[in-house]
């Protein structure tokens, strides 16, 4: 257009034509617009992108913002002994928990816990590792059963501590302290590792958890089923309300088959010697007690146990972590004899009629060495029957010799000796029952006679467990039933009125080929302690109650384990004390396998144990 | 009545569409806070008495013509470059130096350079011929980049940013050749990156967020993610007003201010969103066509800034709550809750007015 050309007169500068600018504006205008409404539309299809197309994503999410899905725990069961006494209980208690995502300063905060909370090293190790098996917005426990003026102390001073906090829970008590250790076992803290054998969405909201002993066995039982709370939370975290609940199923109930009194009677009757005692009941293979001493208090071991109190522990004479009734291998010694005479009987060797004499030393033919009778001079001509009261050893190194050590293997097989018992216990030790094959796989020597001889007396490669042996001889006792052994004797669900009668698996029935076989071994226990000549008479009853019984003496002086250092040389060569038995005579409840370590003769040191068991035992069956 | 009035007042000379899109959406706005402040009166007669004093501001600015804002404008422009060296020295606020504390009243002077610098451009391009000649463009650039560098100081990149784009949409609508424009488009991008140097590492770190939000989802990330799970959540047709979880339970950040959005999208759904962008739209459409109308070319150009600026509130907030953008400062423009922002539009939209109303005035 021309009317740009036009300049002013007056300054020369070109004049400004409004109408051609207003022109060029309105074309600038609309270009502006149109590039507003492609970016409007751009972001438009931002938001539809957001709402429509990725809406099911964004909207879960959102469900997921402002729900949390919290477990809880359930209750652990308790355990009662067979009489209803409380042996594991549930108190309450407080812990300290931290939200680590919630606190900006973790160490910070700590410290400064640190003066109102006793928190020991190993309470923070313990914290640290554990984090692991939480996620960063879940709480963490850092201390467990905190005192009460801790509490009271953190109270006060709560505002100060954001994602601290202080949380009830039930905390397990085992009233009965180092007298059922060894068979309840104890929870403790669970750690990662046993994540492993549990199902990890179960224990979510759970602390603790079996480490050992019946504790560990039913776990599954004990621990019962997570619940899970559906709570509304705001971004802070804070709970609004819960918008669902399905309650956890609290733990069984268990009712053990021990007898809490009979347990405290063989405790009290070991007396501060090592040793172990087992009592069954051979009708159905129910555990009436499992003593092991020395033993600990297994509620140190709830809270975490300080690495001073776990020295203590490992320090102590005798080796109170060991299980000696479950894990414990000892040389049958003589309370072998009455399942090698029951051999003998029942296949044929040997019969009631028959007599060897017995001059104190025996002889294999052509051979100088003389296997002994533990009496000077020996016991003169004895049977069967007599062989058992005055255990003579010269009677049953003829007898096995006669049986051979694989119909000996074959036949004790059958009682249980040389495998685990299948108690509801982990860790069981299988004892050795040895064989010719036994020897060439084990050594790949082969079997001299001498061993088999010394077997008809239980010595040489024979290992048992107290446990094995009261099975044993309550396989015996019951005329040929053995059982698995159970502790567990009945179950009560969660909710459920009725507790459910466990009932121990019959793993063998001995077939009986003579009962009067069976008879004459049990005439012969009887004389043990009831006999003229037995080598128990001194526990002999003065009541008139009748019982069967064996003694034993296990060798140590092979054995190279220094456990009591402390103690004189003489007091840990002496051998180990053992003695079987069970009564009533007639009608069997209760089976007993003592073992007294270093106690030296099984008659004089374990066969008074053995009797306070019995008699605590058939006390109470009486009502007295 | 007229006859009290000074000859020069037209009395009333409003926009009705202008005005009834402003408080349209100004209502639909208190509707959403009343929600995002978790259901507070006090916040809604707050935001309320603010939009009042807008309101007011509006009305007397409309009554002011052109040529009187056109003539008070250097004076303007320089008293806001004052104010913005006096935060340098005097300036107080949380960690930024944004606010000015007269003693009776506290304010950022930065809002008032989102008027005076297209203002002072539009001023300084009204006598000369269009478009620009090259001597021009380089005292443009000058009055743009001055305040622009001030605020950016602050620090508060965001307003920096947007005074910065006014100049820029007054700069495109003066006619600039598009070779020109391209020039100078080619040029700040080159000096981007530049950019990454001068930024203060927090606003590294929203760039960096920006980038990839679930980086650090708890962190940094927190807003921008909350923020579009709220939208997302929000779907078609919305939880309804009052219902939204993400903001009730406090997940939305900064929810009644920067980021109400997200609460009117989760509340009101893609209907509410589009509805909201539609008043926007018909409001900077409306400026625009104003703009148009008026006769002289301070009043165009500075109503064509001043519409578009408008609306580029609006996509840099909806955008960075749709996570497109990275979370600069930029409230919901007649939405957030916040005071200056407020008073500072509805002035400008009074400027309009007063364009509209005087629009067959030359001079």
């Amino acid at each position: 257009m021309k009317l740009r050309e036009l300049t002013s007169p007056v300054t020369g500068q070109p004049i400004k034509d409004q109408v051609l600018e207003g022109r060029q504006f309105s074309d600038r205008a609309t270009v502006a617009f149109l590039v507003i409404l492609v970016i409007t539309f751009i972001l438009g299809l931002r938001y539809i992108y957001l709402q429509v197309i990725n809406y099911e994503e964004f909207s879960t999410r959102s469900a997921s913002n402002r729900v949390q899905i919290v477990p809880v725990a359930p209750n652990r069961g308790l355990i009662y002994d067979r009489r209803g006494r409380p042996v594991a209980e549930n108190n309450p208690a407080y812990r300290l928990e931290i939200v680590p995502e919630k606190v900006d300063d973790l160490q910070g905060v700590i410290g400064s816990l640190g003066q109102i909370i006793e928190l020991p090293e190993d309470t923070l190790e313990k914290f640290e590792r554990n984090r692991k098996r939480y996620r960063v917005f879940d709480s963490v426990p850092l201390k467990f059963n905190l005192k009460e003026e801790e509490v009271a102390r953190f109270s006060v001073d709560r505002h100060r501590y954001n994602g601290v906090e202080v949380v009830p829970y039930l905390a397990r008590y085992y009233p009965y302290g180092e007298l059922l250790t060894h068979v309840l076992g104890y929870v403790g803290r669970l750690d990662v590792d046993d994540l492993n054998r549990v199902d990890p969405g179960n224990y979510r909201g759970t602390t603790h958890i079996g480490k050992s002993g019946v504790e560990r066995y039913y776990e599954d039982e004990l621990h019962g089923a997570s619940g899970v709370e559906k709570i509304e939370t705001n971004a802070q975290g804070r709970t609004l309300k819960v918008l669902e609940r399905e309650a956890p199923v609290h733990g069984d109930d268990l009712i053990l088959s021990l007898d809490v009194q009979v347990q405290q009677a063989a405790w009290d009757a070991l007396g501060d010697r090592p040793g172990a005692v087992v009592a069954i009941d051979p009708n159905d293979g129910s555990v009436l007690a499992m003593v092991s001493k020395p033993a600990f208090d297994s509620n140190l071991f709830v809270h975490g146990i300080s690495g001073k109190d776990y020295q203590d522990i490992l320090d102590a004479p005798g080796r109170p972590l060991f299980n000696r009734a479950l894990l414990g291998g000892y040389e049958p010694g003589s309370t072998i004899k009455p399942f090698i005479g029951l051999a003998g009987l029942e296949l044929e060797v040997i019969s009631v009629e028959d007599q060897v004499f017995s001059s104190g030393r025996y002889y294999l033919p052509g051979q100088s060495r003389p296997y002994r009778d533990w009496k000077r001079g020996g016991h003169g001509w004895v049977n069967i029957s007599s062989a058992l009261e005055q255990s003579a050893n010269t009677f049953f190194y003829q007898l096995a010799l006669d049986l051979g050590i694989d119909r000996i293997h074959d036949f004790l097989d059958q009682f249980g000796f040389g495998t685990r018992t299948g108690i509801d216990l982990l860790g069981e030790n299988a004892g050795i029952l040895p064989s010719r094959s036994w020897k060439r796989g084990q050594f790949g020597q082969p079997w001299y006679p001498g061993e088999t001889v010394i077997a008809g007396i239980g010595q040489g490669f024979n290992v048992v467990t107290p446990l094995q042996l009261a099975n044993a001889l309550a396989t015996f006792a019951n005329g040929g039933t053995r059982y698995m052994p159970r502790l567990l004797y009945a179950s009560k669900h969660a909710g459920n009125e009725q507790a459910v009668k466990a009932q121990a698996p019959v793993v063998q029935q001995v077939p009986v080929i003579d009962d009067a076989n069976w008879a004459i071994i049990r005439e012969g226990m009887r004389l043990v302690v009831h006999g003229e000549k037995g080598t128990a008479r001194a526990i002999k009853p003065e009541s008139g109650r009748e019982m069967a019984g064996k003694s034993g003496t296990a060798q140590v002086a092979e054995q190279a384990e220094d456990e009591d250092m402390d103690e004189s040389t003489a007091s840990h060569l002496r051998h180990h004390a053992l003695f079987i038995a069970y009564a009533p005579f007639r009608q069997p409840s209760i089976v007993v396998a003592t073992v007294v370590e270093h106690g030296g003769g099984g008659s004089r040191e374990a066969a008074p144990v053995t009797r306070a068991v019995i008699d605590a035992w058939l006390d109470q069956e009486s009502g007295q | 009545m007229r006859r009290l009035l000074p000859g020069w007042v037209k009395w009333p000379q409003l926009d009705v569409p202008l005005l009834a899109g402003l408080l349209l959406l100004m209502g639909f706005g208190l509707f959403v806070l009343y929600s995002a402040s978790g259901g507070s009166m006090d916040t809604v007669y707050r935001q309320g008495t603010r939009m009042a004093v807008g309101l007011v501001a509006l009305l007397v600015l409309s009554q002011v013509p052109p040529h009187i804002l056109r003539i008070w404008t250097p004076w303007l422009f320089v008293a806001g470059v004052v104010l913005l060296l006096a935060t340098w020295l005097f300036g107080t606020g949380r960690s930024t130096n944004r606010w000015l504390d007269l003693g009776f009243i506290r304010f950022q002077p930065s809002e008032i350079m989102k008027l005076a610098v297209p203002m002072m451009m539009a001023w300084y391009l009204h006598p000369r011929r269009l478009p620009p000649d090259a001597a021009s463009i380089l005292v443009l650039v000058l009055i743009l980049a001055v305040p622009a560098a001030l605020i950016a100081r602050q620090p508060d990149l965001g307003t920096a940013l947007l005074v910065a784009v006014s100049g820029c949409f007054v700069l495109f609508l003066s006619g600039l050749q598009w070779r020109v424009i391209l020039g100078l488009a080619g040029l700040a991008a080159a000096a981007a990156p530049a950019l990454w140097y001068v930024m203060h590492d927090y606003q590294r770190q929203r760039v960096l967020t920006f980038l990839d939000p679930e980086s650090d989802p708890l962190g940094s990330g927190w807003n921008i993610i909350q923020s579009k799970i709220a939208v997302g959540s929000g779907g078609l047709l919305g939880k309804g007003w009052l219902n939204g979880t993400q903001s009730r339970l406090e997940f939305i950040p900064e929810r009644h201010t920067d980021f109400i959005l997200a609460v009117l999208s989760e509340e009101f759904g893609l209907i509410g969103v589009i509805f909201l962008f539609a008043i926007y739209l018909f409001i900077a459409g409306r400026g625009l066509y104003i703009a148009t109308l008026a006769r002289f070319t301070y009043a165009r150009l500075l109503a064509g800034s001043l519409s578009l600026t408008f609306f580029v509130y609006v996509l840099v907030n909806a955008g960075m709550v749709s996570g497109l953008l990275p979370v600069v400062g930029v409230p919901l423009p007649l939405v957030s809750y916040g005071g200056t922002s407020i008073v500072t539009l509805l002035a400008g939209f009074g400027i309009l007015m007063s364009i509209y109303g005087h629009r067959n005035f030359i001079r």
